[in-house]
């Protein structure tokens, strides 16, 4: 299942979910409990709260444990040695995609099922640096800051084309501002 | 008791007090309404239904952005101010004194954008401003920042009066949040929760303008002295710290109303608890806390800020769901509900809120921020909870104080139809951006793909319907917040 749709479905659940016990409550709203039913309907309330609490509780750790402890940003301040580097400078309204050693303006050379380190920079106002996969959903992204390199680490399992868009606005060439590359099966793939 | 009179006499509006309050909200509402029309009108362009060139469109979404979070916060701080006024002694001058203010703000912000054509964001990301490849003059950015300081020194005086006024009834900003009662004691059954609301919004609002006063004037002295710079990582930490409280600083003056009023609807008291106090003890921290979620995608910044950001973020949905919404449905629960348009407002707005929070609460996530963060997601979760949750709230008190001058709710035909008529309008118009952030369509873009436009399209229509809704909302309260207040003395009980 592609992560976005995992994330949605996880929302639209929720939505769902908190739309139906106000619906519930709604429309049992109208209804007066009898009074002498009140405080074993009240205790019965608490007993639920507490009950969420503790639901909420597990949902904290759990959620926290899994998406953290496997950290999602690399170390940006320790080499990553990756095989593959691309250093992104971006500038108002275009991007610069270039690989070590290879001349400026040269086809970028990367192969899915390797990490690709991406070392990105701005040489005036914040971007943002998004890499869409050939199924047009973001792959990975960071912020491009002035005075600031910003490091991903991304294997890429997917061959084809890869769109790369301004994700933070820049001005007036925000929405123009793309540039692309491709991912190759490795040798032998 | 007291509490469950629907229209009590000391939310009475003396002259000068009901002329100051009127001015706070049909300028509010007349605000809305021009806000959502260019809101309308950038998914339009989108949609492709209507030609609006890029820099048109960014302006409009500078306009728009400054504009929505500057008008809420306007009706909410009217909506704090109105409550707050029966415990403690508020002075009208400093109330006033906000909104000239405001106005004073809003025309520079409105020339900067529309006569300099700034079109550098409400958030005036370093050095965005100063840096319009000639898009528009340091002068318009200039101006856009003087407005954003005019409208945070009348918070700021409006804060610092509510301060004082909290200080001389209880004593000290802890005791007015309660904060004798966390651990034990017998809670004053008495103690105003928009008492403990205001506190804490005094304190954590006021922290996020000094924050957005600091770099604002830096940028004037960048604009001045183009020698000098920022660090923009810093510099976008104080913008986000600013805006993240501004914001969220109107759904905790806004939720005052569901404190106040959801009770004399439900005709059951809605008592202060110790959960209560515990919450927005949290909260206050959370707020202060919490705004590195902004910057997840800023991975220079150090590893900590960004944890703190995702767990905060978390941690801060437990007083929505476990207090607020919690108590405002167990309040209602087979309560004998009189239903009526504030009352449905009322309800509405817990529903905008809870629902609205959990997909904010998951992009506050590290691992889905690096796939949802500027997608149309965001747009998607703050629209949920403000069109759906803050607004509804002010409608609400708006709708009960036009009810007060007849002494009985407003409930006519339109009424009942241009609340369903929002609801549908407003939850098309948010699922809409959210379905696009899924797909990944990008923020804050005068452009899309081809791929794109048909969610646009679904988007424009849902938020055509808000328009339409608000319209109807805004001449029906305008025409009776002008009505002469005859009835206005008169008071009953509900239930």
């Amino acid at each position: 299942m592609i992560f976005q749709d995992l994330v949605w479905t996880i929302a639209a659940s929720g939505i769902a979910l908190v739309a139906l016990v106000f619906l519930y409550i709604v429309a049992n709203a109208g209804r007066a409990i009898d009074p002498a039913a009140l405080s074993t309907s009240q205790r019965r309330i608490a007993g639920l709260r507490r009950g969420l609490f503790w639901v909420l509780v597990l949902v904290f750790v759990g959620a926290s444990y899994a998406s953290l402890h496997r950290f999602p940003i690399p170390p940006q301040h320790a080499p990553l040695d990756a095989a593959q580097v691309v250093d992104v400078q971006a500038r108002q309204w275009s991007w610069q995609l270039s690989q070590p050693g290879q001349p400026p303006g040269a086809a970028l050379q990367l192969t899915a099922g390797a990490p690709v380190e991406f070392r990105v920079r701005s040489d005036d106002v914040n971007h943002g640096f998004a890499i869409y996969a050939p199924n047009g959903r973001i792959a990975i992204q960071t912020q491009a800051m002035p005075g600031f390199t910003n490091k991903i680490l991304h294997t890429f399992t997917q061959v084809g084309t890869y769109r790369v868009m301004c994700l933070e606005y820049c001005g007036l060439g925000h929405a123009p501002m793309v540039s692309s590359f491709d991912v190759a099966a490795p040798a032998g793939g | 008791m007291a509490a469950l009179t629907l229209y009590p006499e000391s939310e009475r509006l003396p002259r000068g007090e009901r002329i100051t309050f009127n001015l706070y909200m049909i300028s509010a509402l007349l605000l809305f309404v021009l806000m959502m029309v260019l809101g309308v009108i950038m998914r339009m362009g989108q949609s492709l239904w209507l030609d609006v060139p890029p820099d048109l469109f960014y302006q409009v979404l500078s306009m728009h952005g400054a504009g929505m979070v500057g008008t809420m916060s306007l009706a909410t701080t009217a909506v704090m101010w109105f409550f707050l006024r029966k415990y403690v002694r508020l002075h009208l001058w400093a109330f006033l004194a906000n909104y000239l203010l405001f106005l004073c703000g809003a025309l520079c912000i409105i020339g900067a954008v529309f006569v300099g054509r700034y079109a550098g964001l409400w958030t005036f990301l370093y050095p965005l401003p100063t840096h319009a490849m000639g898009m528009w003059g340091n002068g318009a950015a200039a101006c856009f920042m003087v407005g954003y300081l005019f409208i945070g020194v009348g918070s700021l005086l409006f804060y610092l009066d509510a301060a004082a006024a909290i200080i001389g009834r209880y004593g000290n900003l802890g005791r007015a949040m309660g904060l004798q009662w966390l651990f034990g004691g017998t809670i004053d059954p008495d103690h105003p929760k928009a008492v403990v609301a205001s506190t804490m919004v005094v304190i954590a609002n006021s922290l996020g303008i000094l924050a957005g006063a600091v770099v604002l004037v830096m940028y004037l002295v960048a604009i001045a002295y183009p020698e000098f710079t920022m660090n923009a990582l810093y510099a976008k930490n104080l913008t986000y710290w600013f805006g993240h409280m501004y914001i969220n600083a109107t759904i905790y003056m806004g939720v005052m109303a569901v404190y106040e009023l959801l009770a004399r609807y439900s005709g059951r008291p809605y008592a202060i608890s110790r959960p209560f106090l515990w919450s927005w003890a949290a909260s206050c921290v959370f707020v202060i806390v919490v705004f590195p979620h902004h910057l997840l995608m800023d991975y220079a910044q150090p590893r900590w800020v960004a944890v703190t950001g995702q767990v905060v973020s978390y941690l801060a949905g437990f007083p929505v769901f476990l207090v607020t919404v919690w108590g405002a449905l167990t309040n209602i629960h087979r309560s004998g509900m009189r239903w009526s348009t504030p009352s449905r407002l009322l309800i509405l707005s817990m529903f905008g809120w809870a629902a609205g929070i959990l997909p904010a609460i998951l992009d506050g996530t590290i691992g889905i921020n690096r796939v949802m963060h500027n997608t149309q997601w965001v747009p998607g979760h703050f629209h949920f909870y403000l069109l759906l949750g803050v607004l509804p709230m002010v409608l609400a008190l708006l709708y009960h104080v036009i009810g007060s001058r007849r002494a009985a709710p407003p409930d006519s035909g339109a009424d009942r139809l241009g609340v369903p008529v929002y609801l549908i309008g407003g939850m098309t118009f948010a699922l809409a951006f959210l379905d696009a952030g899924h797909m990944s369509v990008a923020r804050r873009m005068s452009s899309h793909l081809a791929e794109w436009i048909p969610n646009d399209r679904v988007g424009a229509i849902g938020a055509s319907l808000v328009l339409l809704a608000m319209v109807y909302f805004a001449v029906r309260i305008i025409h009776g917040l002008l009505r002469a207040p005859g009835a206005e003395s008169t008071a009953h009980a509900a239930g």
